[in-house]
């Protein structure tokens, strides 16, 4: 479970987030949507402990990472993956040397094995196991994502999945990809997933419940139907364009 | 009202240069103490190496031979006028152990691997691959810069070897074949100046310019900011100040360094 309790976090004058508090219960996938700006990747970056918040609490199955020191985040962020905007793919790495690469780091496995759980994971994202000599910077966009998702699953097995706008600039069909993955993550292995998206459609698919934020401040926390029914003036303006679509999938 | 606007830049701008030092000062021990403790990352090492050392190598057998020759050309026409061409060996070996050879080296290694390096780690970092880094447990320092720092550490000071015989090679040929200075008095010069004095500054300078070179390019490539055109800014930016405390170094330390050894001006 993750647990968000009055989290503020200030880069130079600029307030990014204020006062944040929300829960994610285990096995849940919260959808954080706003726009661009709105402070929703700052929000991963805090679960995850790459930046430190200046006040407030965030725990992680209950144990507070805020006052963790690095050599313990490290150590706390091999139970968590991540997947950021682009992929974040190591470039000058093959594919196979991208998803075996916490593997590797760990130092705890054979090669042949490395080799035996980077096949598995290809087959698992519906990846073909001839991809896995290939560069990054020859796949697809859809691909380069769904191996940055094999990347992060592949080594420690993490309860909890961070996705940083996993389906932007991708076509429909790839997207459709991405987010069937994203839910067979949490139904086959029990994932608590938070996805940052502002694709609104995108995030209907794998939603559990929603968070709207707008300039570090939540607007909006709850349910499909919450989020249907909310009179909040900025979730109105903010879903206007999509409300077929959101009422749609709340009857559903 | 030109005056106090003046003044409100020199100050910011003393401000950022006291502040860049700081960073560069912090940069500096959390590398150095990432040095003594576990994982040690030897295959990164190794492949720095030979992207430092093996890669340099044709820039500094190119700059080392041409500087050779000309400083040659010039010192043989200066001490001709005295008629003291066979000093060129002594002169030769002198400027080239404890001056020229050092600063070449490293200027180069400056122009080509500090650029790699900031370039290199800039493009990660807009990219969010060390932030990826960081989500897998692993300490980008420990895994990006340290390895280059002991490859440079252990490649500056051969590329400076390399370069001090390379120039010193030129010098000969120069002396052999334009000034006429004998085969044997050149390097019977050269040989008397290999002395621990000159072997010991020509040897503690690279491991300083070393460290200024690597220590420049980690600061400015973590600062990266501004997507690729950020990546080219801080390359530049990183040349540009390794070439100036390059210089700026070598002089206070050929200062230290003489009065550790005793040697009066």
């Amino acid at each position: 479970m993750i647990e968000l309790e009055h989290v503020h976090f200030h880069i130079g004058p600029h307030h990014i987030i204020k006062d944040v508090s929300f829960k994610v219960h285990r096995g849940e996938t919260k959808v954080i949507l706003g726009a661009s700006g709105s402070g929703k990747s700052t929000l991963l970056r805090l679960i995850m402990g790459l930046i430190r918040p200046d006040s407030g609490r965030i725990l992680i199955d209950g144990e507070d990472t805020t006052g963790l020191s690095q050599t313990e985040l490290r150590e706390m962020r091999k139970g968590i993956g991540m997947v950021f905007q682009e992929g974040a793919l190591f470039d000058s790495m093959t594919v196979g040397e991208n998803i075996g690469y916490a593997l590797f780091e760990s130092r705890r496995v054979a090669q042949a094995e490395i080799e035996d759980r980077v096949r598995d994971i290809l087959n698992y994202l519906g990846l073909g196991e001839e991809l896995i000599d290939r560069m990054p910077d020859q796949l697809s966009g859809g691909m380069q994502r769904r191996v940055a998702v094999g990347r992060a699953i592949a080594a420690y097995s993490p309860r909890i999945m961070l996705y940083d706008e996993p389906t932007t600039g991708l076509d429909p069909l790839t997207v459709e990809t991405i987010t069937e993955l994203i839910t067979r993550l949490r139904d086959e292995k029990t994932m608590t997933s938070v996805v940052v998206t502002h694709e609104i459609v995108d995030a209907l698919k794998v939603a559990n419940s929603f968070l709207v934020i707008s300039q570090g401040e939540v607007r909006f926390d709850g349910d499909c139907n919450q989020l249907r029914l909310s009179d909040e003036t900025y979730v109105v303006e903010y879903l206007a364009p999509f409300r077929r679509a959101i009422r749609e999938h709340a009857i559903i | 009202m030109a005056y106090p606007l003046a003044l409100a830049r020199l100050n910011d701008g003393a401000k950022r240069f006291v502040l860049g030092l700081q960073d560069l000062a912090y940069m500096t021990m959390r590398v150095i103490a990432r040095l003594f403790y576990p994982p040690w990352y030897f295959r990164e090492t190794l492949e720095q190496m030979h992207f430092i050392g093996v890669g340099s190598l044709g820039l500094i057998v190119l700059t080392g031979v041409f500087t050779g020759q000309a400083l040659a050309l010039q010192f043989s026409y200066e001490l001709g006028a005295f008629g003291s061409k066979d000093y060129l060996g002594t002169v030769m070996a002198n400027a080239i152990i404890r001056e020229l050879g050092p600063v070449l080296a490293a200027l180069m290694v400056a122009a080509r691997v500090g650029a790699g390096i900031t370039a290199e780690i800039g493009a990660m970092k807009t990219t969010n691959q060390i932030e990826a880094l960081e989500s897998f447990g692993i300490d980008p320092l420990k895994k990006l810069a340290v390895p280059r720092l002991v490859a440079m550490l252990l490649m500056v000071p051969m590329l400076t070897v390399v370069c001090d015989v390379i120039s010193i090679l030129g010098g000969w040929i120069i002396a052999g074949f334009i000034a006429h200075v004998s085969t044997t008095i050149y390097w019977a010069a050269v040989r008397d100046r290999l002395i621990f004095g000159n072997i010991f500054v020509g040897v503690v300078k690279p491991f300083i310019f070393a460290t200024i070179v690597a220590m420049i390019a980690f600061q400015n490539g973590f600062a990266v900011t501004g997507g690729t055109k950020g990546v080219g800014r801080y390359t530049t930016r990183s040349v540009m100040i390794s070439s100036i405390s390059i210089l700026f170094g070598d002089f206070f330390m050929t200062k230290v360094l003489f009065s550790m050894l005793g040697w009066k001006f």
